[in-house]
């Protein structure tokens, strides 16, 4: 068994850097390495760019970083639940790229499977596509997205092992698997981390071989965006 | 009498067919759900990572680990499955999924669509509906009309930004049923009560009005 437990977070997040690129996994606030984030804000690394589907809410998430002017450029597909986001962007403070969500993903995944580039639908014809290859394949037009290259993943599972394998719940699982290895170091954090042996081969989603640390979440708020319910008749 | 937008959803309903794997995107489409026979079999799919997903919790058993596309809480039917984002566009870039049905700012005659972003003024992003609209085959606008300035949002072109280009082929809204064929809008049906004229009033693009238009059906 290679090991890849460290003792914190602040031994998973040993190496993080000025200036440097990250991805974070997470739909909203679904997700989201929670205490990986407050470690970055913490430690207050400045002029990141930052891979995230969304861009957290105003006090939460992502958007701690945004508060404190730590992210250079956002990459994201979906930014209108944060306020704070929209005005920087619109002010020009920050840089921000819009990516198509699966163009976004499949870049991520791309990364670690050693795919430089691949084709795909999504943005042809729109101001995505601007200065890119083009091409047709079957009577279909496709624009050419490059993988990511980053330096820090930060994603969150349910469970993980000493060895690094993860197993995601429910739609928590969302950006988090295509952003594991995918860049030079993979930083997992769990809500509950168990001996090697306890989990069962056949349930692993992500094998431990994309995952450089792992640790334990000392808390997670897990907080809910939009809380809809239905009433019992 | 312009349709409400449960009527819009109520309508939109009807094109969902036994079988049929659907994704429905944030406001009206997300209505559609409510008005699908329960005599037929269909899962929806939610680009988050779910099929299968089924109406909100009931109060207090609300999951933060799962929620739909629009952030929402919701609940996991029978049969129901989770999956990583970069599978879920798989799933929709491949064609694997039937019917999508979203909303939208500007729809030209030609079938490009306008829904992420207003220069200047509001940049929320594309989230998925790029993946989604340039993919799939089988897609339904749902939308109001005319904008809040009472302006038609079915246009010869598209004054906003593009999502996707030549790809709407059904548009339902507050006032009528349309299809986009040859370059134009073809009306189909009108809303009860509602006129030819007011309709051609309130649409800039080309409209073919061919013979009588019957009044839509629920």
């Amino acid at each position: 068994m290679i090991k890849k437990t460290v003792a914190n977070v602040q031994e998973a997040c040993d190496g993080v850097a000025d200036g440097m690129t990250f991805m974070l996994g997470g739909f909203g606030l679904c997700g989201i390495p929670e205490n990986s984030i407050n470690e970055l804000v913490r430690r207050n690394v400045k002029d990141v760019t930052c891979i995230s589907n969304n861009a957290g809410v105003d006090d939460f998430g992502l958007g701690l970083l945004l508060k404190k002017r730590q992210i250079k450029k956002m990459i994201s597909s979906y930014v209108g639940e944060n306020a704070e986001f929209e005005r920087l962007m619109l002010s020009g403070e920050m840089e921000v790229d819009l990516v198509p969500q699966g163009t976004l993903a499949q870049r991520c995944e791309s990364a670690r499977t050693g795919i430089p580039a691949f084709f795909t639908s999504a943005g042809y014809g729109t101001e995505v596509a601007e200065g890119k290859e083009t091409r047709e394949f079957n009577g279909k037009m496709y624009v050419l997205e490059e993988a990511f290259e980053a330096d820090f993943s930060f994603v969150k599972a349910w469970k993980g092992d000493e060895a690094g394998n993860l197993i995601f719940k429910g739609t928590a699982r969302n950006f988090n698997p295509a952003m594991c290895g995918s860049a030079k170091i993979t930083v997992a954090e769990v809500e509950e981390l168990v001996p090697v042996g306890e989990l069962d081969p056949n349930q692993i989603h992500i094998p431990g071989i994309f995952v450089q640390r792992i640790f334990q979440g000392v808390k997670y708020e897990k907080r809910i965006e939009q809380l809809t319910v239905r009433k019992r008749n | 009498m312009a349709l409400s937008k449960e009527q819009i959803a109520q309508r939109i309903a009807k094109e969902v067919k036994d079988r049929y794997y659907v994704n429905l995107g944030i406001g009206i489409p997300t209505l559609v759900a409510n008005f699908v026979r329960d005599d037929i079999d269909v899962e929806f799919q939610s680009e988050n990572g779910i099929l299968g997903m089924g109406p909100f919790p009931f109060e207090g058993e609300e999951d933060p680990d799962l929620i739909n596309a629009g952030k929402q809480t919701i609940t996991a039917l029978p049969g129901a499955s989770f999956f990583d984002s970069a599978m879920s566009f798989g799933m929709i870039r491949g064609q694997h999924v039937d019917l999508t049905i979203l909303g939208a700012m500007e729809v030209a005659q030609n079938g490009d669509i306008a829904n992420w972003k207003i220069p200047g003024k509001m940049v929320k992003g594309m989230g998925g509906a790029m993946d989604l609209v340039s993919s799939a085959e089988n897609i339904i606008v749902a939308m109001m009309h005319t904008n809040r300035e009472g302006e038609s949002k079915l246009l010869k072109r598209c004054s906003l930004p593009l999502t996707g280009v030549n790809c709407v082929k059904k548009i339902v809204t507050n006032l009528a049923v349309l299809e986009i064929r040859d370059g134009k809008f073809h009306l189909l049906e009108r809303a009860p009560g509602v006129s030819v004229e007011e309709i051609k009033k309130a649409t800039e693009g080309e409209m073919v009005i061919d013979g009588e238009i019957p009044e839509m059906k629920f």
